[in-house]
């Protein structure tokens, strides 16, 4: 494995790793990005209202059950087409519900008292929202972003399997040659790469979340 | 639907593989677990960085843990000891943290109630602090049980995957029923494995049933 690792010319290129990294990332973020975009608001108006909580807590625990490979091939064979679109979805649909689900407990999870009390100083609804309860409920909201990242870079490995790139390509074609190193190199990297964007939003949740939080 | 009538037999031997192939590491996840998180209740220094240790576990790709186990066990790749192992070490690294909360929730004076009548350390531990920690140590069992049962079916892209090679045998075919064949059989598989679990909860825990007395609100 260090041989394929250390040769300089496995890590430039088109198809070298660091190409590999960045189309990775890309189908990650993109992935990602839209699942933040549709689970978000959604998470955060049945968090305000309370109403469709019982959607919000199932749709997270059923989520679980639901294997991605088996999606991303629905996705394939629904949509006719091999390629980025199928991907994306089977992506998304592993990224909303974790997202959707601690928004709603982020925002469950605030005191009825400190709600009160905001009302109580003339605060509207939307101010109630965006300056108590999304502060409050910032630390769920990033680790179900955080965990949302995890399931979709790890899966993002899968997409190698219906001829896109990133990552997953080494673990696949190292696969139909038998070429052991390369499957562990690929392996390896998409481990760093879950570690490395673990931290990242480990630092985001030191950094976004109050300073009044931390205390307790 | 032809086709399910024509492969009854291929199902079922996949559904068989995927049952084992969940089911034995949540065994013997919970069978190490148990005593890691006793222990590190005993030396609590321990506690915190095992718990930390078991999240970087937990983040790692199930996909790049069944390739990595084969170079680091020396079994082969297309071994189905690779996926237990790797399954194993995601259910120790989650449940690690359900036992040590689970044995910190036993309340101290109940602990020493036990110590007072003549509870031996190994049978204290059995008999009152264990199942004091059930409903902790089941909650993340839950969690591992259906997360596992989804995980197994990413085999498929190394060659063992029990139902999971329903979906690459639809995709190589073209073919949609068998891709939502294992699907809709993982998910059932899951259903089943959790109600199994929470009924073993309420038959270890029968004084939950009872925990508010009759005439008082909840």
């Amino acid at each position: 494995m260090w041989e394929y690792l250390t040769d300089s010319f496995n890590w430039s290129g088109n198809e070298g790793i660091w190409a590999r990294i960045v189309e990775h990332l890309w189908y990650t973020f993109a992935a990602l990005g839209l699942s933040v975009v549709i689970a978000l608001p959604i998470g955060l108006r049945i968090g305000h209202t309370r109403r469709g909580a019982f959607l919000a807590i199932n749709l997270g625990n059923a989520a679980r059950a639901l294997p991605s490979l088996g999606l991303l091939m629905i996705a394939v064979l629904l949509t006719d087409q091999i390629g980025f679109l199928p991907v994306l979805i089977a992506l998304v649909a592993l990224g909303i519900p974790p997202i959707l689900a601690s928004t709603y407990a982020g925002l469950s999870g605030v005191d009825a008292a400190t709600i009160d009390a905001a009302r109580g100083m003339g605060m509207t609804g939307r101010e109630i929202l965006t300056k108590v309860e999304i502060p409050i409920g910032l630390p769920l909201i990033i680790s179900g972003i955080r965990s949302a990242t995890l399931q979709i870079v790890s899966t993002a490995t899968i997409a190698a399997l219906v001829s896109l790139g990133g990552l997953g390509r080494y673990v696949v074609d190292g696969l139909k040659l038998r070429d052991f190193p390369q499957m562990f190199t690929g392996a390896l990297l998409v481990a760093l790469l879950a570690i490395a964007l673990d931290a990242l939003f480990a630092l985001i949740g030191r950094i976004a979340v109050s300073p009044g939080l931390k205390i307790s | 639907m032809t086709w399910i009538g024509d492969n009854l037999g291929l199902i079922w031997e996949q559904l068989r593989e995927h049952l084992y192939l969940a089911i034995v590491p949540v065994i013997l996840g919970l069978i190490i677990s148990v005593p890691l998180g006793y222990v590190a209740t005993r030396y609590s220094w321990l506690a915190n960085p095992l718990i930390a240790f078991g999240g970087v576990l937990y983040s790692l790709p199930s996909i790049a843990l069944f390739i990595v186990i084969p170079a680091v066990l020396g079994t082969k790749v297309l071994s189905t000891v690779n996926i237990i192992v790797a399954l194993t070490i995601y259910t120790v690294s989650l449940l690690i943290r359900n036992v040590i909360d689970g044995l910190r929730s036993v309340p101290p004076d109940v602990r020493q109630s036990a110590i007072a009548v003549g509870y031996g350390a190994l049978h204290r531990v059995v008999a009152v602090d264990l199942p004091i920690a059930v409903p902790v140590i089941f909650t993340g069992l839950r969690v591992v049980t259906v997360a596992n049962i989804s995980m197994v079916s990413v085999g498929a892209v190394i060659g063992i995957g029990g139902l999971g090679e329903l979906f690459t045998l639809g995709f190589q075919k073209d073919f949609l029923t068998p891709v939502v064949v294992g699907v809709v059989l993982s998910l059932a598989l899951a259903l089943v494995a959790d109600l199994i679990l929470v009924t073993l909860q309420r038959i270890l825990t029968p004084w939950a049933r009872v925990a508010t007395p009759v005439g008082e609100v909840a």
